[in-house]
């Protein structure tokens, strides 16, 4: 099963690199760009069939391991939920 | 401090054996024989290296968690090796009271090991900075500041990319008023030559200006400038001594207590 893991800044972090981004893409001439968050997406494939149970595990992942919760959030997407 | 480091401790060796170290080695640190040197050769105490692989440490009296670039800082600087096997002894050893340095990368893997509490971003200025800073000693009352005066400026040099210390969100974000909730001590802040600290002399956009943080106990201390470059007069500045020293005659005069 492919699961996808979104991880981000939490609100109110400064990121420099999406305020650098932001900068840029305005400079292009896209003048509506308000603001750029970057952030990680991560695909991981899991063997296991259970949609719910692969979901716990990867929220766990994001605990244990793939978010640092002092400055980010994360989302966990089945791949279904994707498309 | 003298009560709680030594209290929790109650690791004092008998007075006659001296005051011994251990470096941690991860796959990328590259500090480690910097730390080890100014140990072995100017500091003249017995040191050892310990792998990160191991699941115990030696029995020694203090751990240095080197700089570098652990696990080439994937995912997130000090995030793998936060939950490498020797992390878990020196959680232990902390816990007791042992004494624990995080220079640079170090600082980052006990943040990440949650040793110290708050994170370590990238530089505001989405650079790697690499050069000499000042930082102003703010609190002398931990066994790696003893030997400093209240308020003294130490010369030393940076080297990363994230340094931009921020707290837990819960203990204010931003706010030099949200310092008293802060569940660690601001150790050291930095500052400009004469020991003024202001945005002008704050290199990475830390937070407060926040260069190096105990934890509450002062046993753990983690810093961002690289003492152990600058602990010789052949490298144009001494001033790491001070935390080595300081180590060492806490070590020798509290430590027994």
């Amino acid at each position: 099963m492919e699961v996808s893991v979104f991880i981000q800044l939490k609100d109110g972090v400064l990121d420099p690199e999406g305020e650098t981004l932001r900068q840029s893409l305005r400079r292009l001439g896209f003048h509506e760009v308000d603001g750029v968050r970057v952030g990680k997406h991560l695909q991981i494939s899991l063997a296991e069939d259970n949609t719910e149970r692969a979901r716990r595990r990867a929220e766990q992942m994001c605990e244990d391991l793939l978010a640092n919760p002092v400055i980010e959030d994360y989302q966990v997407r089945m791949k279904e939920e994707l498309s | 401090m003298r009560g709680s480091a030594s209290a929790a401790s109650g690791r004092a060796a008998d007075s006659q054996s001296p005051m011994s170290f251990a470096v941690v080695v991860f796959p990328g640190s590259n500090c480690d024989r910097d730390c080890y040197h100014v140990i072995r050769e100017v500091l003249r105490r017995p040191v050892c290296y310990v792998a990160h692989a191991e699941p115990q440490i030696p029995d020694v009296d203090c751990v240095i968690i080197p700089g570098g670039f652990s696990y080439g800082d994937y995912l997130r600087a000090g995030a793998l090796a936060a939950r490498s096997p020797v992390m878990g002894a020196i959680r232990d050893f902390a816990a007791g009271g042992g004494l624990v340095l995080g220079i640079c990368n170090g600082f980052q893997i006990l943040c990440e090991t949650g040793l110290l509490p708050g994170a370590l971003m990238v530089n505001t200025a989405l650079q790697f900075i690499c050069r000499w800073v000042h930082m102003r000693i703010e609190d002398v009352n931990t066994p790696f500041t003893r030997d400093c005066k209240p308020n003294q400026v130490l010369r030393m040099p940076i080297a990363h990319y994230e340094g931009n210390f921020r707290p837990p969100p819960e203990q204010g974000t931003g706010s030099a008023e949200a310092e008293d909730l802060f569940c660690g001590r601001i150790v050291g802040r930095y500052c400009s030559p004469g020991g003024e600290v202001s945005d002008n002399s704050n290199p990475n956009g830390s937070w407060s200006s926040v260069a190096a943080v105990s934890n509450r106990e002062g046993n753990v201390l983690g810093m961002m400038p690289h003492p152990e470059r600058c602990s010789e007069h052949m490298l144009k500045g001494s001033d790491g001594l001070y935390i080595f020293r300081s180590l060492v005659q806490w070590w020798e005069e509290d430590g027994y207590e």
